[in-house]
């Protein structure tokens, strides 16, 4: 018996450890599967619903699927790619995200799937939210009408931080991510921007403040080199 | 109303001690201290918080999931309209503005004087006796004009709900067609002695022979499932009997726990003997309140007569006790990874399944979660052994099933059928005249046009958790669908992206459908959403989201063609309407301030 | 879908271009395919246009629109190009999803009006200005494909130059036009 066992993608082999989703072994072995709310250093989360791929024909979320030997799966389909986009133009008509005034453009994952999967218009009419922006703490500032509920500070503040500063409320469309405190405002709580929480939404949700512009717009991450080029290319280097 | 300070505290703490301090039981916190004021003002959730360890946001993100639970004050007497296709073909919006008229207050809102406040709920489970109401949480069916007038004046002259007609609540059981489970003489014990007396490695050979499948709608095998949670290693096992029967047009689970409790916890009871679980947990859903009662009434009995509780039947070892749980208005919960969330006072979010509940469920023990017709039949196995059940039914369906039957017909009610039995049968045995449509197993179901209806409802052919509602050739089937897309937005949990915002998306076009503005290119939009929810949703919500709506298109489409706009296409939004603003602010009215014509 | 023109056509491809609620930003990029105008000057001819100063839009083959849509006259105007051309292109952030204007649009219009026009500073007096040939604010500022069908759109804020030539000259040569990376930005 060899030491690896392999998988299917797209018709390629990709070698895998026991205990790895597909995802991570995609992109360990440098095959890009578009995704938003999964992050290496934490628990699959399978909201995004982006890295939804056919496994065996059966649809399921690449991050949360664990690789088995023999598993034929597709994921850079048209049809796959094609249901991807509309969960961008989904999220794009949820928020309000307008690029021009985001100092997160550039640097952007939602941004970033939407330049690789060719995603030219939000498509549905805009929801408009209007939630509150919370400015209140010195360091940090969170547009929530950015937010994509991908949980990711909730999860970073809980067990990275160990602060527990963030949690998602609501239901349906009416989610959104509270600030534990009795206020609800960041600045009741102990959150600061050393914080792994802080640097870790994949959108321009939270933001450091008084910070614009220090790399210029057309020579961001994502303007230089595509979301799928870089996550290759971290995959060859690590190897 | 609002209690002084200290009174609300020291109620508070009370609340907090019943419940052991246990942040795993803050849904049933979060309903007994609403209680006290009729809403959850700020300072009760940062007093809870502190009282059981939590950070403010994850009581609130447990707070705002739930539909009952209210974060502003709400009226000394709730009335909540049902609002299921069923209880609308019966006219509940014609009476619910009946009743809005009299008290002068809009939906959602409370009357100025705190005294009341009425909305809309979804299907309260009453579809055969509708429309149907819950006032504080307590229902009230067969709801007419005249009920709306008394009710109104109850309400005005502030009789507690307490002291209303006891005829007001009086609900039937409305058994139309009774078989195997429903036709028979249960004497309680009498399912745990059979099963006692063969030990329960041979019981679960009877119960895995009988090839008993799970009634709630999916269909896994109850023996394997009982058998794998079994052999999951665990200290702790738990047995839960999912009545969260939240489908709209399903009741038979409440006919199950009102006139049979006994069966349901025997057949708890003997999923724990097989599995060595000691712990039972009922999750009871938020609207059938009113049977919280009797069923802890019907568990005293049983503990007295120790069929419940240590030492079961005098078998030294065998412990097994229930606790029941209310859940608070989240369709979702229905869903078992849900529920076992809501049990641990969490938001109802459906877990990543694999693990699954018989290896990791509730408190990460392994748990078995039963349906409530399940739970029964059960007690049919121990009794009559699983070769005798297997004689019922199809072969990959074995046994009866209980149909809960409402709409367009004479004798809406319960019908219990050996599997097997034909749509057009049930159509006529409840006196179903000319049926153009019927939906079954609910808005996530499917729709049988008239060319179905020799269909079989069975796993291999229609399966169903029991909803039948039938849709007489008059019906509008682009408003049943219109109906069931609102349902969905309402009760998407909102953790994945298609589900969260599809639903919403399709609730918007099928509104501009009906508003007679929408063209063929809301059609395919709907079509290409449904096709995305399915394929990328989560859990069986976001995926059955769409299917009402492809069905009925599918089917009906005529009921759709009709109110659509002869044009390529028309604007997302009212174009006159969004002018109003800004037409009231400068007073003008002339013909350039108006848009009158959508060209 | 559309497609313009064959390659080998015989008469130029006829162009219509306007900015709705927009900043004009869009139509300078265009000024930006540089030495390329004569190359595009060769292949089109415009009709309506602030290039050409045309008022009203007669038939044509594509029409370019920039901005959103935030008034009345602007859903005329977006209507009045629909109506005439064979294909009709979004152009640029605020035509896509609305842009800058449209964040506006978590405010109150009327507030917004009576704030700026009646809240004035040292004693002055001022009323929203109601005359009818000004065009009237609708309450939210959309993208133009809520209000008429588009065609094709090719966001950016705004789009290059070379973003546009390359989805110009896609259409007019028959092609299905296509913007990648790096060429698609919607900053």
């Amino acid at each position: 018996m060899s030491d690896y066992e392999t998988f299917l993608l797209d018709g390629r082999p990709v070698r895998f450890e026991r205990g790895q989703t597909i995802l991570e072994a995609a992109l360990a072995a440098g095959h890009y599967i578009p995704n938003l709310c999964h992050h290496p250093e934490f628990k699959p989360h399978g909201s995004c619903k982006l890295c939804t791929i056919k496994v065996n024909g059966r649809y399921g979320s690449a991050c949360t699927v664990k690789a088995m030997p023999g598993q034929e799966v597709s994921s850079d389909t048209p049809e796959l790619n094609g249901n991807r986009r509309v969960l961008l133009q989904m999220l794009f008509v949820e928020g309000s995200h307008f690029c021009p005034g985001c100092e997160k453009s550039g640097n952007c994952a939602l941004q970033a799937l939407a330049y690789d999967l060719e995603m030219l218009t939000p498509h549905y009419a805009h929801f408009y939210p209007s939630r509150p922006l919370d400015a209140s703490h010195p360091d940090v500032l969170i547009d929530f009408n950015r937010c994509i509920m991908c949980e990711l500070c909730v999860r970073a503040s809980r067990e990275v931080d160990g602060k527990n500063v963030f949690a998602l409320a609501g239901r349906g469309v009416a989610s959104h991510v509270v600030v534990n405190s009795p206020s609800g405002k960041l600045a009741d709580t102990d959150f600061a921007l050393t914080d792994k929480a802080a640097h870790i939404c994949p959108v321009g949700a939270i933001l450091p403040k008084r910070v614009g512009f220090a790399v210029p717009i057309g020579s961001r991450t994502y303007d230089v080199d595509a979301i799928s080029t870089l996550a290759e290319r971290r995959a060859t280097e690590e190897a | 109303m609002t209690k002084t300070g200290k009174a609300h505290e020291t109620e508070l703490d009370r609340v907090l001690d019943r419940n052991r301090r246990d942040r795993g039981r803050l849904v049933q916190i979060l309903r007994e201290a609403q209680a006290i004021e009729g809403w959850i003002p700020p300072e009760t959730v940062t007093a809870i918080a502190q009282g059981l360890g939590m950070a403010i946001g994850e009581v609130e993100s447990t707070l705002e999931f739930y539909s009952f639970f209210y974060r502003r004050p709400r009226g000394d007497y709730v009335v909540l309209f049902s609002d299921n296709i069923t209880d609308r073909m019966l006219g509940n919006q014609a009476i619910f503005e009946h009743m809005a008229r009299r008290f002068g207050v809009a939906r959602g809102e409370v009357s100025p004087d705190g005294l009341v406040s009425l909305d809309f709920t979804s299907c309260t489970g009453l579809c055969d006796q509708g429309p149907a109401i819950l006032v504080n949480g307590i229902a009230i069916p067969k709801m007419t004009l005249r009920r709306a007038d008394q009710i109104h004046d109850l309400i005005r002259s502030k009789v507690p709900v307490s002291d209303w007609p006891k005829d007001l609540f009086e609900i039937d059981h409305n058994i139309r067609r009774a078989d195997m489970l429903l036709g028979s003489d249960f004497m309680p014990g009498s399912a745990l002695k059979a099963a006692i007396a063969m030990g329960p490695e041979a019981f679960l050979t009877e119960v895995k022979r009988s090839n008993l499948r799970g009634r709630g709608g999916a269909g896994f095998t109850t023996g394997v499932k009982w058998e794998a949670a079994k052999k999951a290693q665990a200290d702790e096992r738990f047995i839960v009997c999912n009545a969260d029967e939240g489908e709209p047009g399903t009741f038979k689970d409440r006919v199950l726990l009102q006139f049979y409790p006994e069966r349901v916890f025997e057949g708890m009871a003997l999923a724990g003997f097989v599995t060595g679980a000691r712990h039972g947990l009922v999750y009871l859903r938020g609207e059938y309140l009113y049977l919280l009662a009797p069923l802890e009434e019907k568990l005293a009995e049983l503990r007295a007569g120790r069929l419940l509780g240590r030492a079961i039947q005098g078998v030294e070892g065998f412990d097994f006790d229930i606790e029941i749980h209310m859940g608070a208005g989240a369709y979702i919960c229905g869903e078992e990874t849900a529920l076992i969330e809501s049990l641990e006072g969490k938001a109802g979010r459906p877990r990543i399944r694999p693990p699954f509940p018989v290896v990791c469920g509730y408190r990460n023990k392994p748990t078995v979660v039963n349906n409530v017709e399940t739970l029964c039949k059960v007690t049919e196995i121990a009794l009559q052994g699983g070769a005798g059940y297997e004689g019922f039914g199809t072969k990959q369906s074995t046994g009866t099933k209980i149909l809960s039957v409402s709409g367009d017909c004479e004798r809406p009610g319960i019908y219990e059928y050996p599997f097997g039995v034909r749509v057009g049968q049930v159509l006529d045995d409840c006196g179903a005249r000319s049926p153009k449509a019927v939906q079954i197993s609910g808005p996530a179901g499917t729709c049988l046009g008239i060319r179905e209806f020799g269909r079989r409802i069975a796993f291999e052919d229609v399966p169903t958790a029991g909803a039948f509602m039938v849709f007489g050739e008059h019906r509008d089937m682009f408003a049943v669908a219109h109906n069931f897309a609102h349902f969905f937005a309402h009760e998407s949990c909102g953790f994945c992206t298609p589900c969260r915002v599809g639903t919403a998306i399709q609730a918007k076009i099928m509104d501009k459908i009906a508003a007679g503005h929408a063209t063929q290119y809301e059609m395919n939009e709907l079509q290409h959403l449904h096709d995305v929810m399915r394929t990328g949703s989560h859990c069986g919500l976001g995926q059955t989201a769409g299917g009402a709506i492809a069905d009925t298109i599918g089917k009906f489409r005529d009921d759709y063609e009709q109110k659509l706009a002869r044009k390529d296409f028309e604007p997302a939004f009212d174009l006159d309407a969004a002018l109003a603003r800004a037409r009231a602010v400068t007073g003008r009215d002339d013909a350039d301030s108006h848009m009158l014509d959508h060209a | 879908m559309f497609h313009v023109a064959p390659t080998t056509r015989k008469r130029k491809v006829r162009i219509a271009t306007t900015s709705l609620s927009g900043c004009f930003g869009c139509h300078m990029s265009l000024l930006d395919i540089d030495e390329r105008l004569l190359a595009l000057a060769e292949l089109v001819e415009f009709d309506r246009s602030p290039i050409t100063d045309i008022k009203h839009c007669g038939p044509c083959d594509i029409a370019i629109v920039e901005g959103g849509v935030c008034n009345a006259e602007n859903v005329h105007v977006l209507r009045e190009l629909r109506a005439n051309a064979k294909v009709l292109v979004a152009l640029g952030a605020c035509a896509v999803n609305g842009g800058l204007p449209a964040q506006r649009n978590h405010l109150d219009v009327g507030e917004c009006l009576t704030r700026v026009y009646t809240h004035r500073s040292e004693g002055m007096k001022g009323s929203v200005p109601s005359d009818p040939e000004l065009p009237l604010l609708l309450d939210k500022v959309h993208p133009i494909n809520e209000v008429v069908r588009v065609d094709y759109f090719v966001p950016g804020c705004p789009p290059s130059g070379d973003a546009i030539w390359k989805y110009l000259t896609d259409l007019i040569d028959g092609r299905i036009p296509r913007l990648e990376h790096p060429m698609l930005r919607f900053d």
